[in-house]
């Protein structure tokens, strides 16, 4: 396993104009992402997190620190426009309003969009938005038009314009925050297919909580500094320091983390209702 | 008079404000067999309410839930009178909305609505004139406006320092408070809000929230809250709607509601993970009750009772 | 239902018409104006009659569409055919002599004519153009026509992708500007009473926060492209290559015969000569 994206003391900050001073948004952040892993990113509005997601897409350059791409730095001296366009080809990214990432007026017309860019040629790219398409199960929707779909919908045509052009790695900025709890499901069951099944990268931002507990990791992050970086049972189980960053614990880690503070042995890194009833009835009883 | 004027005096205000709520009263009000449908006679036709009768008590949190395409965005819009019913009428203390179409805009203040990302409708130069801006509409005076956007943006959780600034130049969190401020200041009678913590991170979401309940509290206001977080709603309402396909099809409160956990799933909608939690221990054989929907409540049961043995 | 300009007048369908290229479906457009210009006597106005049962009955369209596509130009017919007939002087008088205004038959025949010139341009390009092809496939076909341009600077591809993310957008922003009033709304403000100047200063609350909201838009757009690796329309391929087919020489060697034959009836035919 090779990491794909591996950052190294990672520093931004916002210039501000004459009377407001310049906004650290990143102090000193270092990673690495490995290739087919599920990284969840959490923390407030403000930590740094989306200004994170703009420099690995390379939207903003650090101003200290390296960041390498598929092992090549991206902060060399010697990075070109083309390096750049090549990084892109390999990271991909879906935004938080699903409006606002869109291109076309047809649904299957802004899939190819990326492919359109990277000058493939027509047959293969035909081939390509379908089966992008197929893989976020919109594929009878190909004809519509974009601004009549659902915002869950929407999102799933942007993760299909990111896969047609066969990205390894797919950044998603709060790319959940914007959508009812259907539109959610349905974005958050097509991320988890495409890391499981098609091996893709994939690091989502995001602040709800049962969203991180599907990933492999979670990075936890807080005033411009990643503060907690470990699996969703080890992190979610740090109730305190979570609470302290301006952060939710699941309700069912919360109600463990009651009955421990009230002496009973239990574990918390339990996200599942029925697990979390089973090891609850079990501490009762054998505290009995 | 100068911004700097205002806020000297606003100083002055903003620290005995706590003492005096002028803002709000209590609303009552009531929806008599609305219906209403989307593009009338055209072949597709879609019932958004089909004779829906509900009154909203009075002096409560009232949390409205349902999925995309329940109808609850429409009943919002008919509370204020944004839209006409096709048939039914909405009464608000007892007289009809509608009963003289030129004076709806009466109506407006008195049934006041934060929409979605309220925040999209800040445009003034700085919070303190956006906050006026629904007073001045309403032909307060001078007097009368400070007064009301003092005390709005104290209700609202807003500092001083933030009141001249742009309203562009808050954070996310801030600006839906000064959007809801806006609203606040005019002083409604029955306060409506469309999923006023959307896309908001967990503290600015408890944050709002927590002002809303206090605002309700203290100026006695009908609040109506439409959300898809059944968290959210267990925590802060005391009595929830839920409808689905045009329909009311429970009223409760939200033990009770919450409680038919396999109703409200069977209509797309979730219950908060502790509720399910709850139903698991029954089959475990450690009975709390269905009735769970807050961990408070839940750990209090689960250990208020082992106590009791 | 708010306006919905991604299929603009748009009518679905699978017609000859529809399927034709769009690039070459310009063209015709444009050899359909030049014909109906040429036509000069009554014969060839009586082809230019047949030629948009044809179009019509070519595009599967149901007529009351045309009809209603013809009612904002009422007025504009109206008011030709007025002037045709009462201020145009001729050699057949039709009313009495003494009258103190007279109507001459070449006045009317004149105002006929001009009235079904009028309305058959209107409606033929309608059909060629608007009602059988997507304002997205429009845009395609004027920029592939165009591209021999780019070689003298002009920025062919930068136009159309304007147009195409314009149609994407417009009905966003529609949607918008409705929700923005409505919230305003909801705090007292009035847009339909008061004088012009009191009007005028109620759209600023709609104004600001609408184009607040469309530099956000564009600001993330343009991001969202970039991270799509678009860099403009050098070394950029299409999925939907345009392709024409025998259809398209179908269709052209009907428009020939329909220019031949107009202009031969301009030549040969007898009868009446229009005059404008």
């Amino acid at each position: 396993m090779s990491a794909i994206i591996k950052a190294e003391h990672l520093s931004f900050a916002y210039q501000g104009d004459e009377d407001t001073p310049p906004v650290q948004a990143l102090k000193d952040v270092s990673f690495e992402i490995e290739e087919g892993s599920f990284v969840a990113i959490l923390g407030h509005n403000g930590c740094g997190k989306s200004t994170l997601a703009k420099l690995l897409c390379m939207i903003y350059t650090p101003d200290e620190g390296r960041l390498y791409i598929n092992g090549r730095d991206m902060t060399a001296d010697d990075v070109e426009e083309k390096d750049i366009y090549d990084a892109r080809r390999r990271v991909g990214m879906v935004f938080q309003n699903p409006d606002n990432q869109l291109v076309a007026t047809i649904v299957e017309e802004d899939v190819a969009f990326g492919c359109e860019n990277l000058g493939i040629p027509s047959e293969k790219i035909r081939k390509r938005v379908d089966e992008a398409l197929d893989t976020v199960g919109m594929r009878k929707y190909a004809r519509h038009a974009t601004h009549r779909l659902s915002g869950g919908q929407k999102q799933r045509i942007a993760i299909a314009g990111v896969i047609a052009m066969r990205r390894k790695c797919i950044i998603f900025d709060e790319s959940t925050a914007m959508l009812d709890p259907g539109g959610r499901k349905e974005v958050m069951d097509t991320i988890c297919r495409l890391n499981r099944e098609e091996g893709i990268t994939v690091i989502h931002i995001t602040h709800y909580m049962n969203e991180a507990t599907m990933a492999d990791r979670v990075l936890v992050m807080n005033e411009g500094t990643v503060i907690m970086d470990g699996t969703p049972a080890e992190v979610f189980s740090r109730c305190g320091e979570l609470w302290e960053a301006g952060l939710d614990v699941p309700q069912t880690t919360e109600l463990l983390w009651k009955m421990r503070e009230a002496g009973y042995d239990v574990r918390l890194d339990i996200f599942d209702p029925e697990e979390c009833a089973k090891e609850i009835a079990k501490a009762i009883a054998e505290k009995r | 008079m100068k911004i700097s004027d205002f806020g000297r005096k606003s100083t002055i205000i903003f620290n005995f404000s706590f003492l005096i709520f002028h803002l709000g009263f209590m609303g009552k009000i009531e929806l008599q067999n609305i219906t209403y449908v989307y593009g009338k006679g055209a072949p597709y036709e879609i019932k958004a309410l089909d004779d829906v009768s509900l009154t909203f008590e009075e002096g409560k949190i009232i949390g409205l839930i349902g999925h995309t395409g329940s109808g609850k965005s429409t009943l919002v819009q008919l509370l204020n009178g944004l839209i006409k019913p096709d048939s039914g009428r909405v009464l608000l203390d007892g007289k009809d909305i509608w009963a003289e179409p030129k004076k709806i805009r009466d109506v407006r203040f008195k049934v006041g609505l934060v929409m979605q990302y309220p925040e999209y409708q800040l445009f003034d130069e700085t919070v303190w004139k956006d906050i006026s801006f629904g007073p001045k509409n309403m032909g307060m005076s001078e007097d009368e406006i400070k007064k009301a956007v003092v005390e709005a943006a104290s209700f609202a959780g807003l500092k001083e320092k933030h009141l001249f600034k742009s309203p562009f130049d808050l954070s996310g969190g801030q600006k839906r408070r000064a959007a809801l401020a806006g609203v606040m200041a005019m002083g409604p009678s029955v306060l409506v809000l469309d999923e006023p913590a959307a896309g908001l991170d967990p503290g600015a979401r408890r944050k709002i929230l927590g002002r809303i309940k206090d605002y309700q509290r203290q100026s006695g206001t009908t609040v109506i809250i439409v959300s898809h977080s059944m968290e959210d709603m267990a925590m802060y309402c005391d009595s929830v709607v839920v409808m689905n396909h045009g329909k009311v099809t429970m009223t409760g409160t939200p033990a009770e509601v919450f409680s038919r956990s396999d109703e409200l799933i069977s209509q797309g909608l979730d219950v908060p993970a502790i509720t399910k939690v709850a139903r698991a221990l029954r089959n475990e054989g450690v009975d709390i009750g269905l009735d769970i929907y807050t961990v408070n409540f839940a750990a209090h049961r689960l250990l208020g009772e082992e106590e009791d043995k | 239902m708010k306006a919905d300009i991604a299929f603009g007048q748009y009518c679905e369908g699978n017609s000859f018409l529809h399927r034709l290229d769009p690039r070459w479906k310009i063209i015709f457009a444009l050899m359909y104006i030049v014909a109906l210009f040429l036509a000069k006597n009554i014969f060839a106005f009586g082809l230019v009659a047949l030629s948009i049962v044809l179009l019509w009955a070519l595009s599967g369209i149901r007529a009351g569409i045309l009809v209603k596509g013809l009612r904002p130009l009422l007025f504009i017919i109206a008011f030709t055919a007025i002037i045709n007939i009462f201020w145009l002087k001729g050699e057949t008088p039709l009313l009495p002599e003494n009258w103190f205004f007279q109507i001459y038959l070449e006045g009317i025949i004149n105002a006929v004519l001009i009235v079904l010139r009028v309305m058959v341009l209107v409606t033929g390009t309608s059909i060629l153009l608007t009602y059988t092809t997507t304002p997205i496939a429009l845009t395609d076909g004027i920029e592939q026509l165009l591209a021999p341009l780019a070689k003298i600077k002009i920025p062919v591809h930068e136009f159309s992708m304007m147009m195409t993310i314009a149609l994407r957008f417009i009905p966003t922003l529609i949607e918008e500007t409705d929700k923005i009033m409505s919230a305003q709304k909801a705090r007292g403000s009035d847009f339909s009473t008061g004088s012009l100047t009191r009007r005028a200063k109620a759209l600023i609350p709609i104004l600001v926060p609408l184009f607040i909201s469309a530099f956000r838009r564009a600001e993330d757009l343009a991001t969202a492209m970039e991270c799509r690796c678009y860099t403009g329309g050098a070394g950029r391929t299409r999925m939907n290559i345009l392709h024409s087919t025998w259809r398209d020489a179908v269709m052209l060697l009907i428009l020939c015969v329909f220019v031949a034959g107009i202009v031969l009836l301009n030549i040969f035919a007898p009868g009446y000569r229009f005059t404008m």
